[in-house]
């Protein structure tokens, strides 16, 4: 069905760290591992070892340069899947009911066997979380490892999605952003969290925690720095007279 | 967003052959027989032409029939039920026409309501989508009904309603247009909010996540260049409006009604092409593809 529910029991999704993520792609690696050879249809690679190799990803690595008023440019390296929205407008265009949100936790899921590949959601989805599979013409999304996360099969330790399993850094949180006690929760209230594209009125359950301030090395300077610096600009002694031969020279200061 | 031909084809035909079929249900040519016949015939083939070219980009056209669920929630559902309501009742109603010299009224008049709603309802899967401000305006809906409507009274050889039809049609074209192009810095989103990085300062794409191409980037982020659209805007312009009222002005010729017909086809397909090409998906400032 594609209305979307009034509201759902829990909104489980992701935290990411943008102070905290290295860039090094391992979630999105792990996220194409693990989703390729379980819930639904792989996600398939064309050309994969020709001149013009392209596939379906369900998570990318942007990264972005930040260049503030004052000071040095920073970069931020940015990971982007599906956000879960609260009001997902690619559930409510979907003409065949596959695109749906679950009541019980929020998560967004395309049922394949009823999609068309008709990629309206896609369309309509501001994030470019959607990504139509070339071989098996149906949507592909994050399913927030639906088939981890409540998989008895599984150590209690790895029932979480496979790129918040993955990430080295952790820079990925997974919790229910429903509950103002859990963890992430917590993360997003301590470190103002945000949504992406507020603006679009989607309602992102997903949160982004903005880079810290980068420390500045003007604030950081010890109490001995005068003792360190330069006595002299212009050297003296044996280093004044070789800096003036050398000058002289052919090659020398022109 | 990327041109696709079948969604050029589908727009352009179908906005035509509901157009005409809008016309007809109200009777406007009231014809029977053989004109009756030929009229219906191409209404109907150019419906349908278009709602099967519409079908050639699915990844699962043989699923189709299950797009007539959604209907509460979707406007792609709510097209495709408006597009068979519309073709069920005005086919009963060109048989009374054709074979019974029967004109049911109150039948055609229901025809001619569920075929503008097609076309009602196709502008409408672009409107809603906010992802795209180009589409996402109180413009959209009143572009399509009024191309529609001057398509159909031109093919219906109605010359004075198609004179004062076209002329809206190509004001609401400019206006489109206009607004168009300031669509996207309009709407505030930028990559800054994207990213949600913009109080921290410029915002500026360092590196894509790959270095080949993927679907968002084929699907949505096509880029043509200004100098090109412009030339593409006044042949569409040209050919969609100035030359059909052109020859309808002159005195009735039937080569001439051919020729404007065409002219307004061909216009209206290279106004497709641009609506489609045109359009910023803002999934592209992502990828810093939209930086003005």
């Amino acid at each position: 069905m594609t209305q979307l529910p009034q509201s759902t029991q829990r909104k489980l999704g992701l935290v990411i760290d943008l102070d905290t993520c290295v860039g090094c792609h391992a979630c999105v690696i792990s996220c194409k591992g693990w989703n390729t050879e379980n819930y639904g249809a792989p996600l398939s690679d064309q050309d994969a070892y020709g001149a013009d190799p392209s596939g379906t990803f369900l998570n990318r690595v942007h990264s972005y340069e930040v260049q503030p008023e004052q000071g040095a440019a920073q970069l931020v390296h940015f990971p982007k899947s599906c956000l879960h929205c609260e009001d997902a407008p690619c559930v409510t265009v979907c003409p065949t009911g596959a695109s749906y949100k679950r009541a019980e936790d929020g998560i967004v899921l395309v049922n394949e066997s009823d999609c068309i590949g008709c990629g309206l959601c896609a369309w309509s989805c501001p994030y470019g979380a959607r990504e139509m599979d070339m071989a098996e013409g149906v949507m592909k999304k994050c399913t927030l490892c639906i088939d981890r996360i409540y998989n008895e099969n599984l150590p209690e330790i790895d029932r979480i999605p496979s790129c918040v399993r993955t990430c080295p850094a952790g820079a990925r949180h997974f919790g229910d952003l429903a509950d103002p006690e859990s963890d992430v929760s917590k993360l997003v209230a301590e470190r103002g969290g945000m949504d992406l594209m507020p603006e679009m009125g989607t309602k992102p359950v997903n949160k982004y925690l903005p880079p810290r301030p980068k420390d500045r090395i003007e604030d950081q300077v010890d109490v001995l720095a005068p003792l360190l610096a330069p006595v002299a600009e212009e050297p003296q002694g044996f280093l004044g007279w070789l800096d003036k031969a050398l000058d002289k020279l052919p090659g020398g200061r022109a | 967003m990327h041109p696709a031909p079948s969604v050029i084809i589908f727009t352009t035909l179908s906005g035509l052959g509901f157009g005409m079929l809008f016309f007809l249900g109200l009777g406007y040519p009231a014809v029977s027989g053989m004109t009756a016949f030929a009229l219906f015939a191409i209404a109907f083939g150019l419906s349908v032409a278009g709602l099967v070219a519409s079908t050639f980009h699915l990844g699962h056209p043989e699923r189709a029939w299950k797009a007539f669920t959604q209907w509460r929630s979707s406007w792609l559902s709510r097209e495709g039920w408006c597009a068979v309501a519309a073709l069920v009742v005005m086919g009963l109603y060109a048989i009374g026409m054709i074979f019974l010299d029967q004109r049911w009224q109150a039948l055609g008049l229901i025809g001619a309501v569920f075929s503008i709603g097609t076309v009602f309802t196709t502008s409408m899967i672009y409107t809603q989508l906010k992802s795209i401000p180009r589409w996402n305006t109180a413009l959209t809906p009143p572009m399509f009904l009024s191309i529609s409507l001057a398509g159909g009274a031109l093919m219906c050889g109605q010359v004075r309603a198609a004179l004062v039809l076209l002329l809206i049609a190509a004001l609401v074209q400019l206006a489109y247009w206009h607004q168009g192009d300031r669509a996207l810095a309009a709407s505030g989103t930028d990559l800054g909010t994207a990213t949600g990085l913009g109080p921290r300062g410029k915002v500026r794409a360092f590196e894509p996540p790959h270095t080949g191409t993927n679907y968002l980037l084929r699907e949505f982020v096509h880029v043509v260049g200004r100098k090109h659209a412009r030339k593409l805007r006044v042949i569409a312009f040209l050919l969609a409006f100035v030359l059909p009222i052109a020859l309808l002005l002159l005195p009735f010729n039937h080569v001439f009604a051919l020729l404007a017909a065409l002219s307004h086809v061909a216009g209206v397909a290279a106004s497709r092409w641009l609506f489609f090409a045109q359009a910023e998906h803002v999934v592209g400032l992502y990828y810093g593809k939209r930086q003005t």
